[in-house]
């Protein structure tokens, strides 16, 4: 590890309020690629209870401390940083076991984000859903946040929650995931248009990830999607999300409005109007 | 979508789901960011009402109070269509109740009024307490 750390890590909440909306697989695939690009990532699974990051990163047989052993000083910070082995910029610190007793606090989450961000570019915290206890010990330690939702009113509703939240903690900037996008469906406005979401919860959109089924092939194979290459239009999106974060300026193109020649926009129309195909 | 809603839609009856899915999101988010349940606000509708009729006579079937939001500001809008204002004898009598040394204009007052509530949590300190 560079001993000469120059930015302060960034240290980023990922949290939806609603469970399955796609935090887990949003964490996993964006700490992949922004290892991909150099930086040096940790994410920790802040859900102790109902822990599955491991899972998405096949790394579920690797883990042997957690962030309890390490606050209570029974191992070394590094012996309990799972590292990735086909990206070793990345490492998991899952936040403790299911079996535990006592769960953690605030303020240790506050200690081990501290802790890990001495030694990284980017700190991913995959927060549990709900807005209980388990939200807030995650979010004590956040600075900024990306808040993942569908375009599905239960999941609005429950984003619509966690950024009042979020405002109230003072945790900015807080950018939004459009996850589970249907472009045929919101052509025809039989889903919440990408405006529409932007337009209620009153966030900068961080990316857009149309539904594809090749997310549940990686999660069975326990890897992300963005770790072999795959061109896959997810992949694509999560690999895009890891640059706008690094501040490149890579356009998003609301998928259900893309341009795809004449006949597909004449399609469009029809389909807008009628409602029909 | 099955041929009959595809025909209720081209003869505009029926809005797309999509639509009618933002329109109750707004809906139920502006109540869920003014932590006002249904009763309140309808008790609070009730003696806006009130006080209004106290001035003027309004269509109490056309009526309507109800919080709206955008850009996460929620806002108390009241549209209250009105018939005709109340003969001065009666006006004196309410500005009397409500402790006022002069009865206002006798004129339509305007229709809608728009009160921005302070119900972001960002500018509540007391709602952070509450978390």
């Amino acid at each position: 590890m560079d001993a000469v750390t120059s930015a302060p890590a960034r240290i980023i909440l990922i949290c939806s309020g609603k469970g399955g909306v796609g935090k887990t697989t949003l964490t996993a695939n964006l700490g992949i690629a922004l290892a991909r690009l150099g930086e040096r990532t940790v994410v920790l699974d802040a859900d102790f209870g109902l822990r599955n990051l491991d899972l998405l990163l096949g790394l579920e047989n690797r883990i042997i401390y957690t962030a309890q052993e390490v606050l209570a000083e029974t191992c070394r910070l590094e012996q309990a940083l799972v590292k990735h082995k086909q990206e070793p910029n990345l490492a998991l610190l899952p936040a403790g076991n299911p079996r535990m007793l006592e769960w953690l606090t605030p303020e240790d989450m506050q200690r081990i984000v501290a802790m890990v961000a001495e030694r990284a570019d980017y700190v991913l915290i995959d927060c549990p859903a709900g807005i209980e206890d388990g939200f807030k010990n995650a979010a004590a330690a956040a600075r900024e946040a990306i808040v993942i939702t569908t375009p599905e009113v239960s999941a609005v509703r429950d984003a619509d929650r966690v950024i009042g939240l979020l405002n109230t903690r003072g945790v900015a900037p807080v950018q939004l995931v459009l996850n589970r996008v249907r472009p045929k469906m919101m052509a025809s406005q039989e889903m919440l248009g990408v405006d529409d979401v932007t337009d209620i919860l009153a966030l900068p959109l961080v990316g857009l990830v149309v539904e594809d089924e090749q997310v549940i092939v990686s999660t069975n194979r326990g890897e992300p999607l963005t770790l072999n290459g795959n061109g896959s239009p997810a992949a694509k999106a999560y690999q895009n999300i890891a640059r706008r974060l690094r501040g490149e300026d890579v356009p998003l193109e609301d998928p259900s409005k893309a341009r795809r020649g004449l006949r597909a926009r004449l399609m469009n129309k029809i389909r807008k109007t009628t409602g029909l195909f | 979508m099955t041929l009959f809603d595809f025909l209720q839609r081209l003869l505009g009856r029926q809005k797309p789901s999509g639509t009618l899915a933002k329109e109750r999101l707004q809906l139920v988010l502006a109540h869920d960011r003014s932590d006002l349940n249904p009763e309140l606000l309808e008790q609070m509708r009730r003696e806006i009402l009130e006080v209004v009729q106290r001035y003027v006579e309004i269509d109490l079937e056309e009526g309507d109070v109800s919080l709206e939001t955008e850009d996460r500001v929620t806002a108390l809008v009241a549209n209250l269509p009105i018939k005709r204002a109340r003969p001065l004898p009666a006006l004196v009598a309410a500005a009397a109740a409500v402790g006022m040394a002069e009865a206002p204009d006798g004129e339509p007052a305007p229709q809608e009024l728009a009160v921005p509530l302070a119900s972001e949590p960002t500018e509540d300190p007391a709602a952070a307490d509450r978390d």
